[in-house]
């Protein structure tokens, strides 16, 4: 792990729409994080469970500040709050 | 008798020797639970690693090489990093079987295995470059502590000498 490692990961799943859909936010914002894909069987999704404490993705982990989160719509609105125009960071 | 059988001779390849320093590359690593972009060097950073050139996922010598190396117990002893032209997907389900302990670069157009001088053009398999069998034992600076390439098709790897190399770097 060097110094230049991303602050945001990011577990996502290939052509998942609700991911992509916080991938653009990403982008929109800046905002660099790493990508862990995992499998399309929810049963197999025994990591985003222990971070999170539910198997669905997107579920994103920010160093930054602390946050681990699920649900599109939730990260949406956290990173955009926390790093958008007048966000806290 | 005599069995008729064919082991094609490949050509003199072009890899890096005892001394050298590995190439760096990144691309998807595979564990047992995702994968995400890595780079060797992010991975030969946390120690000595046995970098590993098979064939795709599914061929016997895939099979039996990591048979092999889970028998002996490297991933023990050392990192041990494998790389084929598998997706990830396939990658995942040979975690499952096999290779415990073990991660997997994904390199389907077999870029990496022309940076190491070890392709292999498949006949019958149009289009189908795939990376010949080859171990390189790498320090924590990516220096090559020993190297092996298949120089015929098929062909296994010394494995007696691997472990002599991974006992003298642990």
């Amino acid at each position: 792990m060097s110094e230049s490692d991303p602050q945001i990961t990011l577990y996502r799943l290939q052509a998942c729409p609700f991911c992509e859909r916080v991938v653009r936010v990403l982008d929109e914002l800046d905002l660099s994080y790493r990508s862990r894909f995992v499998e399309p069987m929810h049963a197999d999704r025994d990591v985003v469970k222990r971070i999170s404490g539910k198997r669905s993705v997107p579920a994103i982990v920010d160093e930054a500040t602390g946050v681990t989160m699920s649900e599109s719509a939730n990260i949406v609105e956290y990173l955009t709050k926390t790093y958008g125009d007048g966000g806290a960071a | 008798m005599e069995l008729d059988f064919e082991v094609i001779s490949l050509p003199a390849s072009d890899h890096p020797t005892e001394g050298e320093t590995a190439p760096d590359f990144t691309r998807p690593l595979v564990n047992d639970e995702y994968w995400e972009d890595a780079s060797l060097s992010a991975v030969t950073d946390e120690g000595p690693t046995l970098l590993l050139f098979h064939p795709m996922d599914g061929a016997f010598p895939t099979t039996y090489i990591w048979n092999e190396i889970d028998d002996r117990g490297f991933a023990e002893d050392i990192q041990v990093v494998g790389v084929s032209v598998s997706s990830p997907y396939e990658h995942k389900s040979l975690l499952k079987e096999r290779a415990a302990e073990a991660r997997l670069f994904s390199d389907p157009a077999a870029d990496v295995a022309a940076e190491y001088g070890v392709e292999n053009p498949l006949d019958g398999m149009t289009g189908i470059t795939e990376h010949r069998p080859a171990a390189f034992l790498l320090d924590e600076s990516r220096t090559v502590r020993y190297a092996w390439v298949a120089d015929e098709w098929p062909a296994f790897p010394e494995y007696d000498e691997i472990e002599a190399a991974i006992d003298e770097r642990v």
